[in-house]
């Protein structure tokens, strides 16, 4: 990685700081003691597994929202505010810039996760009063919930380069949704015949699956992770968010800025 | 500009009164409102559309619908109510969401088993609730026991309940009284030692307090039973050889036929009635008993479980 994309990159995540993003864990802080405190009143034999579902689940919202809202305004802000012109009249690439953006935004989900994660754990403290080797798991699926941020952060910058904030939540947003459903477009997709069947599995193809990268309901009931869907899980991140990324890179250096 | 103190004063005082009242104005409007909050609506009720929306936190939800289960029918139940229509399809979402949510199926289905005011009534729900949760969690012998006490217990079909410990025995790790179960189901179905086996077991093997205390209550319940017609019938040879029914237990101790005075799994005496009955003295205390309550006789709403606290 360059200088340039390392330095787009830290001004990225400084900006998110500043803008107040990291304020989240104080509403997921407060979400996961009630959640500790009041689920074992109002329940039976939940409170493990509500801890994990609910901080998992949390986890994984909070940090979709921020990667799509933050996302969409990367670029457009940077056009509005007219800073990008002062970044790019410097030695700077336009794929540094995106690439540096995409590194920055990742990495303020990456550091919000590590809190949360810390507050899953600590909550989890809370009601077992010791930790099971099974935990472990947790961090699997911390990790798949990372690489959800990587795809949909690659997503979110690929709209807001051709798009306006709006539409890009839209479509990032939409995108989500339907890559939650991705395994069953497939599935319809089987179903159908001729061309239709084809554009149909092309389409079940193009949206990223993000069904894959759910294991929360599995790791909350101590079902083990097969080291060949970890590694399988990873591949198709980062080759996917690569693929957003370049198309984000593509669209950006045609853009007339003027 | 700084700002005014008297302002921040002022604002604050305001907020703080404004949020009282509104407090106060949406009890007002729930006391006018009565019910209308806690209305019996299930909004969605296919479990598999539920699933759908979940985005694939069902894991999450389907805790969400458990929580909403377990307060419906613990609302119901301090009611005293007959009826648990809801209670079936939560637990029905519940499960489609989360098929491995293993408390739902134990729990869920002595919800819906036992008669009313003790629990729904509905033992052909909970075979489906319990068969359900062995086809998508095969191997585990606790949830044959659950369906093996299901046909016992409230359907009373002992055939499918021998079979039901029969297959459950089979299971890895099956505890043994499983196999010693379906013979005896087999064999003697009726026998109140039969019903004693069912709940020792159901009180050794369960984890949840309350679980054990609910087994310990049937326990004590059908002690009383075997004890009060036991009574009955010394009472009853002591008319037919004195010709007069006894005036009280010491009667019946000086005839030879009892030894002490007897007393109920909670130590209190039994009453015998002029009339030849034998009662229980504290017959809150004795939930799920069918002999030796007063005539006319209402159990309170909510079974006193744990009599001594």
């Amino acid at each position: 990685m360059s200088g340039r994309i390392v330095h787009i990159a830290a001004n990225t995540f400084r900006e998110a700081v500043r803008d107040r993003v990291l304020y989240n864990l104080i509403a997921f802080a407060l979400l996961m003691s009630g959640a500790a405190i009041l689920v074992g009143q109002i329940s039976i034999g939940i409170e493990h597994l509500v801890v994990i579902n609910l901080g998992l689940t949390a986890v994984s919202l909070f940090g979709v929202v921020i990667a799509i809202f933050i996302g969409i305004g990367l670029v457009s802000k940077e056009i509005d505010k007219r800073t990008l012109y002062t970044v790019l009249s410097r030695p700077v690439q336009r794929w540094e810039f995106i690439v540096g953006k995409f590194f920055g935004l990742a990495g303020t989900l990456v550091v919000n996760t590590f809190f949360m994660a810390l507050g899953v754990f600590a909550a989890l403290f809370y009601v077992s009063r010791h930790f099971r080797a099974v935990d472990g798991w947790i961090l699997v699926a911390l990790y798949f919930i990372i690489l959800q941020f990587v795809i949909i952060t690659a997503l979110a910058l690929l709209f807001s380069s051709f798009s306006s904030p709006l539409l890009s939540a839209v479509f990032a947003f939409a995108l989500f949704v339907i890559g939650t459903f991705s395994e069953d477009l497939r599935g319809f997709a089987g179903l159908t015949h001729g061309f239709t069947r084809w554009l149909a599995t092309g389409a079940a193809y193009l949206v990223p699956n993000f069904s894959a990268l759910n294991v929360i309901s599995s790791v909350a009931h101590e079902q083990p992770v097969s080291g060949q869907l970890i590694w399988s899980n990873t591949a198709y991140a980062l080759v996917y968010a690569s693929m957003a990324l370049c198309g984000a890179v593509l669209i950006f250096e045609h853009r007339n800025l003027k | 500009m700084k700002p005014s103190p008297r302002i921040t004063i002022t604002a604050s005082i305001l907020l703080f009164a404004c949020l009282a009242g509104s407090v106060l104005l949406l009890q007002s409007i729930d006391r006018q409102r009565t019910g209308a909050t806690l209305e019996e609506v299930l909004y969605i009720s296919s479990p598999k559309l539920v699933k759908r929306l979940s985005l694939g936190y069902d894991g999450l939800l389907a805790d969400i619908y458990w929580t909403r289960a377990v307060q419906y029918f613990g609302d119901k139940l301090t009611k005293g109510s007959e009826h648990f229509d809801l209670l079936a399809p939560l637990l029905d979402i519940t499960t489609t969401l989360d098929p491995h949510l293993l408390v739902a199926y134990e729990y869920g289905a002595n919800f819906l088993s036992p008669k009313p005011p003790y629990g729904a009534g509905q033992p052909e729900r909970a075979v489906q609730l319990t068969e359900f949760g062995i086809r998508n969690n095969p191997g585990l012998w606790h949830l044959y026991y659950d369906l093996g006490f299901i046909y016992y217990v409230d359907a009373k079909q002992y055939a499918k309940a021998a079979k039901a410990f029969s297959d459950g025995a089979d299971q890895p790790d099956a505890h043994p009284a499983m196999r010693i179960m379906a013979a005896k189901m087999a064999e003697h179905a009726g026998d109140l030692q039969t019903a004693r086996m069912m709940w020792s077991m159901t009180f050794q093997t369960a984890k949840d307090p309350m679980v054990q205390d609910n087994a310990a209550a049937h326990l004590r319940a059908l002690q009383v039973d075997e004890d009060v017609a036991l009574l009955e019938r010394l009472a009853s040879q002591y008319r037919d050889r004195t010709g007069h029914l006894p005036q009280s237990f010491a009667d019946l101790e000086a005839a030879n036929l009892l030894r002490g005075i007897p007393v109920d799994p909670l130590g209190h005496t039994y009453k015998l009635m002029p009339d030849g009955r034998v009662e229980v003295r504290v017959p809150d205390d004795m939930p799920f008993i069918e002999k030796g309550m007063p005539p006319g006789y209402t159990p309170p709403l909510k079974p006193h479980l744990r009599p001594e606290s």
